[in-house]
């Protein structure tokens, strides 16, 4: 075969190249997109945001941006990766040799972000194993050391609490106070990279059959709950409260732009994930159906898990409503000495009147002990991330009939979707590693694998000491959020202004069979970036144009200036890195000789510029 | 004689509200929940109940001390309520006009209590002495706990799979390597006729993943168009 000096293109590989893995069938690789996409942030931020925005009316924004600037980035990253055949570094570089920086941060992030997300893993793992007992062990508290009660701590917050911050991340008062490791985390935490590693050893091989599970099950999962939820006492009252729309919340700025963050953040764009994942694709994929699908399913799975969540919430809450109205009439009847049963919660208010009028002293002293009940109050209680997961979820399930049934399927459920979500991850990390020659020439992909798994598993274990929830939150707040919204806006910007989008048409005719149509381009080539822009000023503090808002010790603010400036000094960095490296190529391949003509020098320079 | 009688009668009755009022010396306040804890099923709480109460506190206090002297008598019900609660204190007969002293009274109701709660089909939550704290009951706690063995397993599991997997893959590796030194062998020998496809052994070719011939990659811009 002839080697022709053309510019390099993709699918140029020379004669004897093994051939790229790829997806056994376009099934898996659906499957595999959205077993990522479809991650814990579905189950416990996306409910949280519909109450605080209104309701059902915060549908409305959150299906615009779904349309504005989901599906159109979804589409734009599963084309470059499809198109390009390869990890995120090397499709970025061949977009633009300046570029390579972009693909540097993505690997980045990814593995800031796999290094604390397996860690929620391992709390799943952890309650998991715990539902194996009657009763629960978060359903009571525990004794305190001579027995006449309860611990000090678990009675003066809830049982469940107390499971979560005492016996599961046993947490200090502070960030400063790092504790010790607690060796129950990390064998869970280790356990969680084992699992992990077992589904990413083999590649695509092994994970093209694991997507089958992890994105499946947690929506049989999803629907026993359903079905689950809808049945128990009081969860009508959830519904209703979060259905009930308050569409001025719509008129607020605030409204979409947590939308457009939700859906952004929600499809994992920006990571490098989805192009890994594409990059295995055959070239005649249909990515664009693909796209429409996984943002589809994606929204709707969050809606789906929204309506469960608001069900448990509603029997949780009606629940604690009911258990306070009936502690106020104990109290009641056992200072005034009422009979068992007079005093019920439809009487409730007129009995405390009757009784402040007759012993307004006795009820005097007493009236610090009655709380007034209220179930907005409860139902107001919005809480998100791992309080939702791991607190309110828990209440919950303590209380329903079969508890460690409902346990089992919940933390299994909460496994698929972080593992699913981790697979993703460590795919982003994994594909440039294996693309590179100088890497799986020297160890076999088991072993790079296995490397990066180690390492971070190493230094997961900082989250597993006592003030390891504290670093979780810094990471989950810092690490990923500015870094991706600025590697997106690049990416939009670069494809459609540096690579060109006519061209990106044509590569996508190419693929498909058809140009996308003017409603992509000119969302890719104006609205998503666009779009971008307020929520990176969002990000920003509105008060002091700060990006910390808590009160972190200096050695944590370094920490987070580090892990932001890692993952963003990369872009300008490769570009910077790769503009030197032409100039001094440039300067070799050109000996200041005589018998060089004008010609060959300009022939030369074309040669050397489009071998980078 | 009447008069000395109901003299006497009054007396006793005097002297048994001194004894057994609210807040009295070594009185106790008891209070239960019988429909909390039976339903349906509850009992009305009437006069035989309260012969009930005062027959088992009397048997208490006879099993604590072990004399034989303590009657129902001796137990003095006062002040009872709807919601069911009232006082009581027990009498000593031999010395006049005297209560047991309450920490007697309380060791024997300890000792005691879980006779004294299935005589009423009730628990320690349900009758409730108000000045006696019941000692919890730690849950049973089993010698490994649950999780451990569980986690046991699951890891057991996993590294069977991962040594599965990594053995497999090794052995895979080295019969490709084998096979393609032996071809190379043979080759070197001229013994082996292996047929090539543009200078490409077709087992190397994988049917599956396709090989892309680069000539040809798809370059609308070197072909005019129509």
């Amino acid at each position: 075969l002839l080697r022709l000096s053309l510019p390099s293109k993709p699918g140029w590989r020379g004669a004897m190249e093994k051939s790229r893995p790829l997806w056994d069938n376009p099934l898996q690789f659906v499957f595999a997109c959205i077993s990522y996409a479809v991650g814990l942030g579905n189950v416990w931020r996306f409910p949280y945001l519909c109450q605080m925005y209104g309701g059902g009316g915060f549908l409305i924004p959150y299906l615009i941006m779904l349309i504005v600037e989901g599906m159109p980035l979804l589409y734009l990253e599963l084309a470059v990766g499809q198109r390009m055949r390869q990890g995120s570094i090397g499709a970025w570089k061949i977009i633009s040799p300046y570029l390579c920086g972009v693909g540097v941060a993505s690997v980045v992030v990814s593995f800031f972000l796999s290094m604390y997300y397996n860690v929620i893993n391992a709390w799943a793992f952890w309650y998991l194993f715990h539902s194996f007992q009657d009763p629960l062990p978060w359903a009571t508290c525990p004794l305190n050391s001579n027995r006449t009660g309860y611990e000090e701590e678990c009675e003066k917050t809830s049982s469940t609490q107390y499971f979560w911050y005492r016996e599961t991340l046993n947490i200090s008062p502070s960030l400063e106070d790092s504790g010790s490791i607690q060796w129950e985390q990390a064998l869970c935490l280790m356990l969680a990279w084992l699992v992990v590693y077992l589904c990413i050893l083999r590649g695509t091989e092994s994970t093209g059959k694991v997507v089958y599970i992890t994105a499946s099950l947690p929506y049989c999962v999803l629907i026993i709950y359903l079905i689950r939820g809808l049945t128990l006492h009081g969860a009508v009252n959830g519904l209703i409260y979060m259905f009930t729309p308050k569409l001025e919340q719509l008129s607020n700025p605030k409204t979409w732009i947590s939308a457009a963050t939700q859906i952004f953040f929600s499809l994992g764009l920006g990571f490098g994930s989805l192009i890994a994942f594409a990059s295995y694709n055959e070239p005649s994929n249909n990515c664009e159906r693909h796209a429409v699908i996984v943002s589809l399913i994606n929204s709707t799975t969050s809606i789906f898990a929204s309506i469960v969540t608001f069900s448990i919430y509603g029997f949780k809450a009606t629940f604690n409503y009911e258990s306070c109205i009936n502690k106020v009439i104990l109290i009641l009847i056992n200072a005034f000495d009422l009979e068992e049963g007079s005093v019920t919660a439809d009487n409730l208010s007129d009995v405390k009147e009757y009784l402040m009028a007759t012993y307004p002293q006795e009820y005097a002293q007493l009236s610090p002990q009655l709380k007034n009940c209220s179930l907005e109050a409860e139902l107001d209680t919005a809480v998100q991330g791992t309080g939702l997961a791991f607190i309110v979820y828990s209440e919950a399930i303590k209380n329903m009939e079969v508890p460690q049934l409902y346990s089992v399927l919940y933390f299994v459920m909460l496994l698929m979707l972080g593992i699913g979500s981790m697979l993703g991850n460590t795919a982003a990390i994994l594909t440039p590693l294996t693309d590179s020659k100088a890497i799986t020439a020297r160890f076999p992909k088991e072993v790079i694998s296995g490397a990066v798994c180690f390492i971070n598993c190493v230094i997961g274990l900082t989250f597993t000491m006592e003030a390891g929830n504290y670093w979780f939150d810094i990471f989950n707040d810092y690490a990923a959020t500015l870094s991706l919204l600025l590697i997106v806006l690049v990416e939009t910007i670069a494809v459609c202004y540096i690579y060109g989008i006519r061209r990106f048409e044509k590569d996508l005719h190419g693929m498909i069979g058809r140009k996308p149509n003017w409603y992509w381009k000119i969302m890719w080539a104006f609205a998503s970036p666009l779009l971008i822009v307020p929520e990176l000023q969002r990000i920003f503090s509105p008060l002091q144009g700060q990006l910390v808002t808590k009160d972190y010790p200096s050695y944590a603010l370094a920490v987070i200036g580090l892990l932001v400036a890692a993952s963003t000094m990369c872009i300008p960095l490769g570009a910077l890195v790769t503009f030197i490296r032409k100039r001094l190529k440039r300067e070799r391949t050109l000996p200041p000789s005589s018998a060089t003509g004008p010609c060959w020098k300009t022939a030369a320079t074309i040669i050397c510029s489009s071998y980078l | 004689m009447l008069r000395v009688l109901l003299l006497t009668l009054s007396v006793v009755a005097v002297a048994d509200a001194e004894l057994c009022k609210p807040d009295a010396q070594n009185a106790f306040k008891v209070r239960l929940s019988i429909k909390t804890a039976l339903g349906d099923n509850a009992y009305a709480w009437d006069a035989n109940e309260e012969y009930l109460f005062k027959a088992m506190m009397a048997f208490a206090m006879r099993k604590y001390s072990r004399k034989s002297t303590t009657q129902i008598s001796n137990v003095l019900l006062c002040n009872v309520t709807d919601r069911v609660s009232f006082w009581f204190v027990v009498t000593d007969s031999s010395k006049n006009v005297s209560t047991v002293p309450g920490s007697e009274v309380e060791a024997a109701i300890r000792m005691n209590r879980h006779r004294i709660n299935n005589a009423f089909l009730l628990s320690d939550k349900t009758l409730q002495f108000l000045k006696i704290t019941s000692t919890l009951s730690p849950p049973v706690e089993p010698s490994t706990p649950v999780w451990l063995i569980v986690f046991g397993v699951v890891l057991c599991l996993i590294v069977a799979g991962i040594v599965l997997l990594v053995v497999t893959g090794i052995r895979k590796h080295k019969k490709k390597n084998k096979e393609s030194t032996e071809r190379e062998n043979l080759e070197e020998k001229g013994e082996v006729t292996v047929t090539v496809e543009n200078g490409i052994p077709c087992e190397a070719l994988d049917f599956k993943a396709g090989h892309v011939n680069g000539v040809f990659a798809a370059d609308d811009e070197r072909f005019t168009s129509l």
